[in-house]
């Protein structure tokens, strides 16, 4: 495999005296693309902005190769009403350079009428596509792409992760997904890592769905339904929402690869 | 006669200009009350500048620059909204600074010249000198447009773009605090923000890009700078006023028209 892009070595991540990431690695390659799962407040956004460089932890290390260029889907930007900014000069803010690219790039993301609307006007959806656009503009090294998933039909899910694919196939770039549940990304995904603060289990998405901390994230509805059920040992308890207890001490014993 | 009018003129055609744009990223950005605060700090600089017996400019300069790296430290603690740190700041800073010119000796200032500007009483030499100081800042915004612009849409996604924010967000405080200083004279402390603030707002109804919206400030400035000079010369009527009820004029105007 190539030299890495981004290489995450053990971070932990602490915002206002709480532990938002322990003891996190991820390396990313180029041509792959990694999932991040996990229930809501397990820290994949916060692991995504380590990888951007918008984060800076309170410990591990992050090596960004030199002169990485990354492209970013953030959920969803607020823009102040009094700023006039049409799609199009909005892309221009990412990589000037003649219109044509830019049309390209909003072709692909499939909002190419969108072109001279205000980015005030646009819905959550037209503006994550929009979004897209402008980082498949930048010709990334790198895609992050925040919940791209979110809001879309399942339909629209296949286009996107076909899209993304031949993305990843034509830019030979790495693809960073977030995504709150496995179903759909299955198919796209190179490697899934299963978060909760830390790295409950890692690998392929078909050894991840065979994976007892998987079930134990997302309880049997989360996983594929036919599968069994694993018993096994873990060291801490999930409450409803997924959320490890108070005072549960991260000691390794739960990475299943 | 109409001679003595040039060079106030002149002056106040160099602050409208230098507003234009400058207020567009004021209101862009949501700096209104950061502006305030720094043009209320600006008379404790002047104070400052009359005690110590430097340039009033460089003096008003130092201490925004002061009041703004302050401000930014402050707003990283996250338990006061920043506007009330900024209600804090501008009126401690306004205290002090009418305290301190009350405490010069032997000179006579002119308060109400610092609070409400006195375009009149500016020479040739101070017009020259605002000249040179909004070409400096036009050329710098301009050179630097696109990573202004990109950090007011998005701080993030210009941090992950490799653009320099802290860089750029430093320029931006630091040529509004050189214009601050510039404008003191004009239009002084407690309508500086006015002049920021208005016409750029104007012109978010008439233009469809941030470049427009900034070239278009910049025009409406002039006229409220030339309308309240003739209205002053005419009626009699304090100057700085004058500019920004002229300004405020212009603005409901705009409002008569369909947005854009």
């Amino acid at each position: 495999m190539s030299e890495p892009l981004v290489n995450v070595q053990a971070v932990s991540v602490t915002l206002g005296g709480n532990s938002v990431l322990s003891e996190v690695s991820l390396t990313l390659a180029p041509g792959r693309i990694t999932t991040l799962i996990g229930p809501n407040g397990a820290g994949k956004s916060t692991l995504a902005r380590v990888v951007l460089g918008l984060v800076t932890p309170s410990s591990g290390s992050v090596n960004r190769r030199k002169g990485l260029r990354v492209g970013y889907m953030p959920q969803h930007i607020k823009i102040d009403d009094s700023l006039p900014l049409t799609v199009d000069r909005f892309l221009w803010l990412a990589a000037p350079g003649p219109t044509s690219a830019r049309r390209a790039a909003l072709e692909q993301a499939g909002v190419a009428h969108l072109r001279r609307r205000a980015v005030q006007q646009l819905s959550g959806g037209e503006m994550q596509r929009v979004l897209l656009a402008r980082a498949l503009l930048r010709k990334p090294d790198l895609l992050v792409l925040d919940e791209p998933a979110q809001g879309v039909d399942v339909a629209g899910q296949n286009a996107l992760y076909g899209l993304l694919k031949s993305v990843r196939d034509d830019l030979g770039c790495a693809i960073l997904l977030i995504s709150h549940d496995l179903h759909l990304v299955m198919a796209a995904t190179d490697e899934v890592i299963c978060l909760q603060r830390h790295v409950c289990c890692s690998g392929s998405p078909e050894s991840v769905s065979r994976d007892p901390a998987y079930h134990e994230l997302f309880g049997p509805g989360g996983g594929t339904p036919n599968l069994a059920l694993y018993t096994h040992d873990h060291d801490h308890d999930h409450d409803l929402h997924g959320d490890a207890q108070p005072g549960h001490q991260h000691d390794g014993n739960c990475h299943h690869d | 006669m109409i001679e003595l009018l040039l060079p106030p003129l002149f002056a106040g055609l160099a602050v409208a200009l230098v507003s234009g744009p400058m207020g567009a990223f004021v209101v862009w950005r949501r700096m209104a009350f950061f502006g305030d605060t720094l043009a209320h700090g600006a008379l404790l600089g002047a104070a400052l500048g009359l005690a110590l017996d430097i340039s009033l400019y460089l003096a008003v300069v130092a201490v925004c620059l002061g009041l703004a790296g302050a401000l930014t430290a402050l707003q990283h603690q996250q338990q006061l909204a920043s506007d009330t740190l900024l209600g804090i700041v501008a009126h401690t800073t306004l205290a002090l600074g009418v305290i301190a010119i009350s405490l010069q000796e032997g000179i006579q200032v002119d308060l109400f010249a610092y609070l409400f500007g006195d375009l009149l009483a500016v020479g040739w030499q101070d017009a020259l000198a605002l000249w040179a100081g909004a070409i400096l800042i036009l050329l710098l915004m301009l050179w630097q447009w696109r990573s202004l612009l990109s950090i007011t849409v998005s701080e993030e996604l210009a941090q992950v773009e490799g653009v320099a924010v802290q860089r750029t967000r430093l320029l931006l405080m630091l040529l509004l605090a050189l214009l601050i200083a510039g404008a003191i004279r004009t239009v002084g402390v407690l309508l500086i923000t006015s002049l920021l603030v208005i016409p750029a707002a104007s012109a978010r109804r008439l233009t469809h890009t941030p470049a427009q919206m900034a070239a278009v400030a910049s025009v409406l400035g002039t006229l409220s700078v030339l309308a309240g000079l003739a209205v002053s010369w005419f009626a009699n009527t304090p100057v700085g006023p004058s500019i920004v009820v002229a300004a405020s004029s212009v603005f409901v105007l705009t409002l008569l028209r369909k947005p854009a």
